[in-house]
């Protein structure tokens, strides 16, 4: 198996290749090898469908799906946080009333999660799971505890950076994104195949969140904040009146 | 503006993607439900069992659904919203009712650093427009299967057959 200085050997040479989203073809993470497509995207006008994006609404989200530290009978362990941001389309509009799905590892780097072999423990009061809908403003917030960073086999002794995961909904269907969330000034950053995937340094930044202590909460939580801008949409504002 | 660029949506989506009836559309029972399935399949033919297929469509009149409950659906209401797993063949499937033209198609998986847009036509006569305009090997990669009670449709990420995967404009890559 390899170690990380091969893979950092990689990493180093493809630094800087590509654009600003994560190179599909990007050999250091190894299970991307047989599963990136190796023909050019098709570019396409969206078309009907493509133009909207799915509603959710307060049916389908309780208000206490934001909380991911009261999801057990006791309180889960961890450091307690808040995360909160604005998620934004391409032109800096807020995106209301949209879904936001995250989910995440323990404190000790666990995921409640059959193939997560790592032995660290499970805590029995943290899931790692959460909904909300932004709001008028386009902000989703969600209390949690900081996810620790979590070893995986991609090659010998590999840690993942601690990281949230973010599943985002736009305006319209081609906003669609799934990404994750990282902490600042994380050791394990350079290291990490899944987000040097995007070669862009620039780029990368737009995936950490900053420590705010305005979002803090005496003698209770720490919080984060993280912004999330999403491409552009394609309806014109005529389209928007139907 | 920064885009915030895509991350994989790694192994334990599980803990934070499904939920019950998330791919039922609407109850399989219904006389005019079909079958919208296929296979992720991987650049040795092998199926992807950690993948999520998320389909996006008009109502069978090509109207485009504006309401919600996709998530706490109430078997009525039809919300043109839907999410799928892969199992261990790599399969998926959804209960839904045709479209006129397309399936929008989202594609999510352990390896693939981003998602993937696609379409799911159902077959016709007559192309549309992009359809028309990509050579046919790689059109019929686009076109669904028809079944007796359904519509195939198999995704393949890469090498032979693989599936017109598509971009749109402003888009970064
Ligand atoms: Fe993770």
């Amino acid at each position: 198996m390899e170690t990380q200085a091969d893979i950092s050997r990689e990493i180093a040479e493809l630094r800087g290749r590509g654009g600003p989203q994560p190179q599909l073809d990007y050999p250091p993470y190894r299970s991307s090898v047989l599963r990136h497509p190796t023909k050019d995207l098709v570019l396409a006008d969206p078309e009907g469908v493509e133009l909207w994006a799915p509603c959710f609404s307060s049916r389908d989200v309780a208000a206490d799906e934001a909380d991911l530290t009261i999801q057990r009978a006791g309180e889960p362990l961890g450091e307690r946080m808040v995360v909160t941001g604005r998620v934004l389309d391409g032109q800096g509009n807020p995106v209301r009333h949209q879904l936001v799905e995250i989910w995440q590892a323990n404190a000790s780097g666990r995921y409640w999660h059959q193939r997560d072999q790592h032995p660290a423990p499970l805590d029995p009061n943290f899931v790692g799971a959460g909904r909300c809908l932004t709001d008028e403003n386009g902000t989703y917030r969600f209390q949690t505890i900081k996810p620790g960073p979590y070893p995986w086999r991609n090659h010998l002794n590999a840690w993942r950076p601690a990281h949230i995961h973010f599943s985002l909904f736009g305006t319209d269907f081609t906003q669609r994104l799934v990404t994750q969330m990282y902490f600042p000034n994380d050791p394990l950053f350079d290291l990490d195949p899944i987000y040097q995937s995007i070669t862009d340094p620039k780029a990368r930044e737009a995936l950490l969140a900053s420590y705010d202590h305005e979002l803090t909460t005496p003698e209770y939580s720490l919080g984060y904040r993280w912004d999330i801008v999403l491409t552009g949409t394609h309806r014109t504002p005529l389209e928007d009146q139907q | 503006m920064t885009y915030a660029p895509g991350q994989t949506v790694g192994p334990f989506f599980h803990l934070g993607l499904p939920y019950a009836g998330d791919n039922e559309l609407v109850p399989p029972g219904r006389p005019d439900a079909v079958r919208l399935h296929g296979r992720v399949l991987d650049g040795q033919g092998n199926g992807v069992p950690d993948a999520v297929i998320e389909i996006w469509q008009a109502d069978p009149s090509g109207a485009v659904p504006r309401v919600g409950g996709s998530i706490k659906r109430d078997g009525w209401t039809f919300t043109g919203w839907g999410r799928a797993q892969t199992d261990p063949d790599g399969h998926y499937w959804f209960s839904t009712l045709e479209p006129p033209s397309f399936f929008a198609v989202t594609v999510f998986a352990r390896g693939l650093l981003d998602r993937l847009f696609t379409r799911a036509y159902l077959p016709a006569e007559q192309l549309d427009a992009f359809l028309g305009g990509l050579p046919p090997e790689r059109r019929d990669t686009l076109i669904t299967t028809r079944e007796q009670r359904g519509l195939r449709f198999d995704i393949r990420l890469q090498g032979e057959g693989e599936t017109v995967f598509l971009t749109f404009p402003g888009q970064a890559t």
